[in-house]
């Protein structure tokens, strides 16, 4: 893990996550649901790690929350914003927020996923602010 | 059973480089377990246990054996959870050795970062089968942006502020000055601290723990063989390990997993955070020092903050002096695995050999406690008590 640099890293498509890259390429934020115990997690597993069932899918998120905690990455050129934005079904995944002015980012400020270009027509979920 | 009395650290040893150009890394580790045996009065012959963590080449413990020549080995564990495995390790060669499996044990760790570094060695990539790299690794996460959102989460509930957070600084760095290995020897104040560059908002450059290469190694045995020694006995009094990870996506930074692994310390030692004489808090970050220090119950949920204010972690003038040595912050963070450190601090302690400027009086009890992987969020935590022999 570099501390300099936000690397560039290839997402991995496998068997469990190919179904949240196809989403997020057409535009959808993807969370994975179990039909269970009705709850659900990320990131997500075919196994639901609340109550074990292997009865899970992928529904589509509302694509808005609030930011949990957030870091700058000062060093890196150009600085990054690493956050943990917890989305309104409940769960909290670890992403970007991008396209606004860094310095006024808060705790609490509400986001909304956008996409960016992640290569071989994939996309990657991350957050601006609303 | 537990393993209360059962098992006594005999051997330690600290490895005095914090640059091995010169040295591989299974030289390390060997030089490492030539030290802490010398110390203990034991030859490599007489260890029938091995542990190791993910730091050593190879195949760990199978590989180490063979490069070290132990021959009388019957019991190894290689395991693995990051900066804490150590403190895990002496848990575990405690309860070997209670059942009878072993009557020497031999942990090591060894590291050089500074020096792979210096030779273009590629940085060691997370394992990009884990399950959470796909999700996790396209936003950037480094350990120190991810440390930074414990602080910044910490902040936000609780009002904690860089300035309490950089007395923890201060603290390691009054005690590393008599340390003359430390890798920094400066002692520093707050605003040291707070104006050196931000790296990771809100953690600046003071903020965080030094890059080091060397090692540290103990030697554990059991009551028969410790009595038949000359070196002074470190009792094991209790220990406790536990994972915390981020919950299918319930997340909460302002907590780590001593929550769970101190309190089954202290009830298998018998003893509260009040009876703590010493303290070695695992100190990658500063906030790691004060969210482990809330959670072992050495103050309350959120008051960290002014807990670790006005000096109270320094030795000789607070009231629960920790890493006497310079810890992370200052000293040594070996391989970026401090748990081993932190253990080796604890016994000189108990021991009554730490540099006098900094040696707690009368410190019968003594915790060390180890942080691995990232804060709050996946990570183990390992608390181990130790006390001397009327402990």
């Amino acid at each position: 893990m570099s501390t300099d640099q936000k690397s560039k890293i290839n997402l991995v498509v496998n068997s469990e996550s190919k179904p949240y890259w196809e989403g997020a390429a057409k535009g959808q934020l993807l969370i994975r649901t179990c039909n269970a115990c009705g709850k659900a997690h990320h990131y997500p597993r075919t196994v639901c790690p609340h109550c074990f069932s292997d009865d899970t899918a992928f529904v589509e998120a509302s694509g808005n929350g609030a930011i949990y905690s957030y870091s700058i990455t000062r060093q890196a050129k150009p600085p990054y914003v690493i956050a943990y934005v917890t989305l309104n079904e409940g769960v909290t995944m670890l992403t970007n927020i991008v396209d606004c002015e860094i310095d006024k980012i808060r705790i609490g400020q509400k986001v909304r996923v956008k996409f960016s270009e992640a290569g071989d027509g994939y996309a990657l979920p991350v957050f601006t602010s609303v | 059973m537990g393993i209360n009395g059962k098992s006594y650290i005999i051997g330690i040893y600290e490895h005095p480089c914090r640059a091995a150009l010169d040295k591989t890394l299974p030289q390390l580790h060997a030089e490492i377990a030539k030290g802490a045996l010398a110390d203990a009065g034991l030859s490599k012959d007489d260890v029938d246990a091995y542990f190791c963590a993910g730091d050593a080449p190879g195949l760990g413990p199978i590989n180490m054996i063979e490069y070290m020549g132990l021959n009388n080995v019957r019991h190894m564990d290689s395991t693995e959870t990051g900066g804490s495995s150590y403190i895990v390790h002496v848990s575990h060669a405690a309860q070997a050795i209670a059942a009878g499996h072993c009557n020497v044990a031999l942990i090591t760790l060894a590291g050089r970062p500074v020096a792979d570094a210096k030779e273009g060695k590629p940085v060691r990539y997370y394992n990009q089968q884990a399950p959470d790299f796909p999700f996790e690794m396209p936003y950037g996460p480094n350990v120190t942006n991810m440390y930074a959102m414990c602080a910044m989460r910490h902040m936000y509930e609780y009002g904690t502020t860089s300035e309490q957070l950089a007395w923890i600084k201060v603290a390691a760095s009054h005690h590393a000055q008599h340390n003359e290995h430390a890798r920094l020897r400066d002692v520093v104040t707050v605003e040291d601290v707070v104006n050196s560059p931000m790296i990771a908002d809100p953690l600046h450059r003071l903020d965080c723990c030094v890059i080091t290469d060397g090692g540290g190694g103990v030697v554990m045995v059991s009551p028969e063989v410790a009595k038949s020694l000359k070196r002074t006995r470190v009792k094991v009094l209790g220990a406790g390990e536990a994972p915390k990870h981020l919950a299918a996506g319930q997340v909460d930074l302002t907590y780590s997993g001593a929550r769970w692994s101190g309190p089954k310390a202290f009830a298998e030692a018998g003893v509260t955070p009040t009876d703590i004489k010493y303290a070695s808090i695992y100190d990658s970050f500063t906030i790691t020092v004060l969210e482990t220090l809330e959670d072992l119950g050495f103050c309350k949920k959120g008051e960290g903050g002014k807990f670790v204010s006005d000096g109270n972690l320094i030795s000789g003038v607070g009231k629960l002096p920790f890493n006497t040595d310079g810890g992370g912050l200052c000293n040594n963070h070996p391989g970026n695995r401090g748990g081993m450190t932190k253990i080796l601090e604890a016994v000189r302690q108990v021991r009554g050999e730490a540099h006098p400027k900094v040696q707690v009086r009368n410190c019968d009890i003594a915790l060390a406690h180890g942080t691995g992987g990232l804060l709050g969020s996946r990570m183990g935590s390992a608390t181990v008590i130790l006390g001397s022999e009327d402990a």
